[in-house]
């Protein structure tokens, strides 16, 4: 409602922050229930000194539905990042860039079959989420995926078989990019329909909490999903059954051919607390503060059984689908970008934080040669072999 | 021979000894639990095994349809109703794209035990909205398993198949049979999908249906036996995977085949099974086949129009007849 009223009267300077704080008021409500909104009103977010530890600097217009920001409670300290942890997530998501950039390379010249979506610049929210989580929790994924695969362990060569359709992929084949899953790493699927794996994460959280196993489930999706309504029947059932489940948004302003802005106008911040689902925003081009939101995120599903929403603010660097040529797009919006690029970034840091640029370079070297291994032996692996298709389709033996 | 039970109850029986055999089986759907569900189906279900395994689901289809994937992909067996099969439109993604494909897509990686149980059929002027036969849709996608059951025996030795089943199967019930009674059998027995069932043998003609339509097989044969006119009565149970070879074997028989199903006829499962026949058995045909079904418009309302738009026994004696002629 008063979100409403602001954005038709068109505020201004400390009436907009006012404005975005009242806004604010339920998500912070659904994330602290012990406080007061008069407390809250006290004590504006806006007043205090940066006693939160995370932030979106987001000013695009493209992306004004996430000003409203909230944001993770820890303390100052652990803004600084810990130079080994991060070593670690660079390490992760160089290996995610290293792994696109060959497939950018093979589908430009013609040596991957139907169509791949690249993660280039979304490395962060895949290894930030999925480095926080347990071995026992599940995840679903979207077409836009392979990220999760690599951080969640999937073997390359498994993973290079699938993209090119060989016998040995992860699922012999028949998949393709857009619908890799392991059920040995908890991975229940990437998924050609937008939105449609946040219910199977649903199901799969219902079954862990029904088995009364402490894992939990993460349910990843870009802000395209969110013109599809079981994104918010998802919300609706994760709170009313306690569920735990994390929802994560991986926000990187498109929905495939035009931006997300033109296409959406809700707060998901401030749908998700209707639902009574804690949300916070988090740069996604910052590893170690996604890092730090879905440990903190997880944390609280795990101890409350309850959902708990992630929306990261990342950035499409590449188009749709590779090979597409983005004449929808701004040249100024790729080059925004690329210099928000999560890989730069955490390189900075880390050489700020000491760590020598040869070590970095060792890294990346490391994960090219690991990537070249496991894309020339994937060209040389044979493809599936011509099968009895229909005796696929049912599982006929005893579970 | 046992006691008369409603087709109702022996689906009650069915679910209840399928949750009382395996914890990982769970009960979910709108108003399943509290109020026992919208035809009785689920009755006292909750009291017996609480609310985590009967659960009373928001009208969600696509979610609740999807999480039952989720939790199948996760070791569950969920059974899922779908109150009105109408409204399984609204869950078509999970059904189609998910469930149905997961196994085959994923390298054979998972299985997806699940049943979504749903009420087809009209003959309660619930209109054009809530009275649609569609599992013809089903059978054409594969990776989907779609049954529907025309007995009492048949309605408890299915569904409990189908519980047991490793894959996606569409579990069709007719609201007209709920109410309907049957002898019980002695033993309870869990059913085998994808094996039909001879009702009853004749020389003259195969009648293959199955659900509601099967007792009006029934009455038409019988009216049809006093003039001399001995139907094959074929009760086809499980309509993907089909038992084609019950069906050729009473063609051979009988070298005239009629097909019957409350669906519209057009691209119905009777197009199917003709085309499969007569694939299969060309020289069998002495005659042309027939399918009776609902014309090709939505089911009216208006209690006239309905009786008009459903198959009727007078309609199946007749067009068995102008087969025979």
């Amino acid at each position: 409602m008063l979100g409403l009223v602001c954005r038709r009267s068109q505020p201004t300077g400390a009436v907009r922050l006012a404005a975005r704080a009242r806004n604010l008021l339920p998500a912070l409500w659904a994330a602290d229930k012990g406080s007061t909104a008069k407390t809250l009103y006290a004590t504006p977010w806006y007043n205090k000194e940066p006693n939160v530890a995370l932030y979106a600097p987001w000013s695009d217009v493209e992306h004004r539905i996430f000003r409203v920001l909230s944001f993770v409670k820890a303390n100052v300290s652990a803004r600084q990042p810990d130079a080994t942890v991060l070593q670690e997530l660079y390490s992760d998501m160089e290996l995610i860039r290293q792994v696109e950039l060959r497939l950018s390379t093979m589908f430009a010249g013609n040596q991957i079959p139907g169509f791949i979506h690249s993660s280039i610049g979304q490395e962060a929210v895949a290894v930030g989420v999925i480095r926080a989580m347990q071995s026992s929790d599940t995840l679903v994924s979207t077409h836009r995926g392979h990220g999760h695969c690599v951080s969640r362990g999937l073997g390359l060569e498994k993973l290079f078989q699938e993209i090119l359709g060989r016998e040995a992929g992860v699922c012999k084949g028949r998949g393709g990019s857009m619908h890799i899953a392991d059920a040995s790493l908890g991975m229940l699927g990437a998924n050609g329909i937008v939105g449609a794996g946040v219910p199977i994460a649903l199901g799969s959280a219902l079954a862990q909490k029904t088995r009364k196993s402490k894992a939990v489930a993460v349910a990843f999706f870009g802000d395209g999903a969110l013109g599809e309504g079981v994104i918010y029947e998802c919300m609706n059932l994760a709170s009313l059954w306690d569920l735990p489940l994390l929802f994560v948004c991986e926000h990187n302003g498109w929905s495939e051919f035009t931006p997300s802005s033109k296409e959406y106008c809700g707060d998901l911040i401030s749908i998700a607390a209707g639902f009574h689902i804690p949300g916070n925003v988090v740069d996604g081009s910052d590893v170690w503060a996604v890092n730090l939101a879905a440990k903190s995120a997880l944390d609280a599903v795990r101890s409350g059984g309850r959902p708990q929403l992630l929306v990261c603010m990342a950035q499409r660097i590449r188009g749709h689908f590779e090979g597409d040529p983005q004449r929808y797009r701004d040249r100024s919006d790729i080059e925004r970008a690329q210099a928000r690029d999560p890989i730069t970034r955490a390189l900075e840091e880390l050489h700020a934080l000491g760590v020598p640029t040869d070590t970095t370079d060792a890294i990346r070297a490391r994960s090219k040669e690991a990537v070249q291994t496991a894309a020339e032996a994937a060209q040389l692996a044979p493809e599936p072999a011509i099968c009895d298709l229909v005796g696929a389709v049912y599982f006929e033996g005893a579970v | 021979m046992g006691a008369e039970v409603s087709f109702r109850s022996a689906l009650n029986r069915a679910l209840g000894d399928a949750l009382e055999a395996d914890s990982s089986v769970f009960v979910m759907g709108e108003d399943v639990a509290y109020a026992g569900g919208s035809f009785g189906v689920t009755r006292g279900l909750l009291d017996r095994f609480g609310p985590t395994r009967i659960r009373d689901t928001p009208l969600s289809e696509n979610a609740i349809v999807g999480a039952a994937v989720g939790a199948a992909l996760s070791g569950l067996r969920p059974v899922v109703e779908i109150m009105f099969m109408d409204f399984v439109t609204l869950a078509m993604d999970a059904i189609v794209n998910q469930a149905a494909k997961a196994r085959f897509m994923f390298g054979g990686q998972f299985t997806v035990p699940l049943v979504i149980r749903a009420a087809h059929g009209g003959g309660i002027s619930a209109g054009p909205q809530h009275s649609q036969c569609l599992e013809a849709w089903f059978t054409h996608v594969p990776g989907l398993k779609v049954v529907c059951p025309g007995s009492v025996e048949d309605a408890y030795g299915l569904l409990r198949a189908a519980i047991d089943d490793p894959n996606p199967v569409i579990f069709v019930e007719n609201k007209a049979l709920y109410g309907r009674k049957g002898v019980a059998p002695a033993v309870w027995e869990t059913g085998k999908l994808g094996k039909a069932k001879i009702v009853r043998p004749g020389k003259d003609v195969t009648l293959v249906t199955y659900g509601a339509t099967v007792a009006q097989g029934e009455a038409a044969a019988s009216q049809l036996m006093r003039g001399g006119i001995e139907v094959e009565l074929i009760d086809l149970r499980s309509l993907q995977p089909w038992d084609e070879t019950s069906v050729l074997e009473s063609l051979r028989r009988t070298h005239r085949l009629a097909v019957c199903h409350e669906a519209v006829t057009a691209f119905g499962i009777g197009a199917e099974i003709v085309a499969r026949m007569l694939e299969l058995g060309f020289d069998e045909w002495d005659a042309p086949p027939v399918r009776i079904g609902a014309p090709f418009s939505p089911l009216p309302f208006a209690p006239n129009l309905e009786k008009q738009f459903l198959p009727s026994t007078e309609g199946i004696v007749e067009a068995l007849r102008g087969l025979l002629r």
